[in-house]
């Protein structure tokens, strides 16, 4: 018989065994079938999988500050929060009937979600799921982002405006910020959470907004970039993400031009322009500032090129396959994954000699989220 | 101007040319899966609509075939909808709305 205090440390012993540290874990989007992999960073390798999300096209997630619950925004209007220790769903609501996407408040206390219809923003309880506010629009929502003290940004499709909801008291206090400009699509904010861009697909310009400030400005950025130039069919609109900051500069993609755009993150100025291979998608700086990874539109999307953010020159153009939807980069940029959805294959390569380190299977991937997202502002 | 796409550029149909449209016929396969997952970056994986509006075949049922055929064709100015005359022949434009309008699931 074993004597008490060796009992209490083997089932110490038994219990550390089965602790599961998920800094270096992620989810991988299967946008065709509902389902989440787990996937862990350091071992290259998918490491189980979540079913049951609904429809997860265009789909994203936020992590729970203690990078073990995820919240998995479908299209479908559902809401699903993922365990990604027991690789289970631990709740879901059907929170509205079209939506697009998601942010967690800076303490992890609330989740908001962006929705298409009916048009505005809901936000419930991180631990129980339960609503805890609904703020209606009667507009389309996109480029939700959370900011520093438990407020959200997001910007109405339809009327150009963009609101900010201050949780503070437990209740939105809304502040509302028109003429933004014509239907912006996406947008970002810094992960210091003060400079705020939406892109516009109805107008020649972005527009920035400085949370710093009591009651923000719209300013246009870049005006008239694509004057005088025939507008190039957009078959899918390009993404804004917190990723925009290369070094001192924005560099982001224009709209209808195969181009991407520098800005100075300080006086929002212009600063070069690179020509690209398509419709940019996705601009996503390497953490560390020096490259910036662009995949395309269809029918262009089979394509990868990086940018030398000193000299703003393509320095590598490669074809993983058909259908690069995603970039992640390893939280410190020596690695990147892409999902190529019409190969079924995550891809992950080296971010300095650009070899490919590992293919994983996958089922029509599309986006993939490590959860070192969990404590940057904005993601 | 550049926010409205009022014509074909040559130099994407130079790159990309007609996908799908090397042979006569049109492709099912390959179009049920452009309809899914192209369309679907704004219409939704299943139709039921996100930035653009809902696809289904309940909902299309007042449309006549020729009008879905033109707005894939050639789009709607001053919307987010592209002309995918560049990508696809008249014969494929005109499976795609039979396909939506006899519902696709």
């Amino acid at each position: 018989m074993l004597r008490p205090v060796l009992a209490l440390a083997l089932m110490a012993t038994t219990a550390l065994a089965e602790t599961i540290p998920t800094g270096d874990l992620g989810l991988v989007v299967e946008r065709a079938t509902g389902s989440l992999l787990v996937v862990d960073q350091s071992d290259r390798a998918r490491i189980g999988r979540i079913e049951g999300l609904g429809d997860l096209s265009h789909a994203s997630l936020v992590y729970s500050p203690d990078q073990r619950f995820a919240y998995v925004f479908g299209r479908d209007g559902g809401l699903t929060k993922v365990d990604i220790v027991t690789q289970a769903v631990v709740g879901r609501v059907m929170q509205a009937g079209n939506s697009i996407g998601g942010a967690i408040s800076d303490d992890g206390t609330l989740v908001a979600v962006s929705n298409y219809e009916p048009g505005g923003v809901r936000i419930f309880d991180a631990d129980t799921l339960d609503m805890v506010a609904d703020i209606p629009t009667d507009s389309k929502t996109i480029g939700l982002v959370d900011i520093p003290g438990r407020r959200f940004v997001f910007t109405l499709w339809d009327a150009g405006e963009t609101w900010i909801a201050d949780m503070t008291s437990g209740e939105a206090q809304i502040t509302r910020i028109e003429n933004m400009g014509a239907f912006p699509y996406d947008a970002l904010v810094t992960a210091d959470g003060r400079t705020y861009i939406t892109g516009l697909f109805g107008a020649d310009n972005l527009t920035a907004l400085d949370l710093w400030q009591d009651k923000p400005e719209p300013r246009p950025i870049l005006p008239g970039y694509a004057a005088g130039r025939e507008g190039l069919p957009v078959y899918k609109m390009p993404h804004l993400e917190g990723w925009a900051l290369a070094g001192q500069e924005f560099v982001l993609p224009a709209v209808g031009q195969h181009e991407v755009l520098w800005v100075d993150a300080r006086d929002l100025t212009e600063t070069g322009r690179t020509a690209t291979y398509g419709q940019p998608v996705f601009a996503m700086a390497r953490p560390d500032g020096r490259q910036v990874w662009v995949n395309f539109a269809h029918p262009l999307n089979d394509t990868i090129q990086v940018i030398d953010t000193m000299t703003k020159a393509v320095i590598h153009e490669f074809k993983p396959g058909p259908g690069v939807l995603h970039m992640e980069f390893t939280p410190r940029g020596h690695e990147v994954w892409l999902s190529v959805r019409d190969a079924g294959k995550v891809m992950v390569y080296d971010t300095r000699t650009f070899e490919k380190l590992r293919e994983i299977d996958a089922d029509s991937p599309s986006g993939i989220f490590f959860t070192a997202r969990a404590h940057r502002t904005g993601l | 101007m550049n926010r409205v796409a009022t014509g074909v550029s040559a130099a994407l149909l130079a790159l990309a040319g007609p996908v799908w449209s090397d042979s006569s016929a049109p492709d099912p396969a390959a179009l049920s899966r452009l309809v899914h997952q192209d369309c679907g970056s704004c219409h939704g994986l299943t139709l039921k609509g996100g930035l653009g509006p809902d696809l289904r075949a309940e909902t299309l049922q007042h449309y006549d075939a020729d009008v879905l055929k033109s707005v894939i064709l050639d789009g709607i100015p001053g919307t987010p909808m592209p002309p995918w005359r560049p990508l696809l022949t008249e014969a494929e434009a005109e499976w795609i709305a039979q396909y939506l309008l006899k519902g696709s699931q």
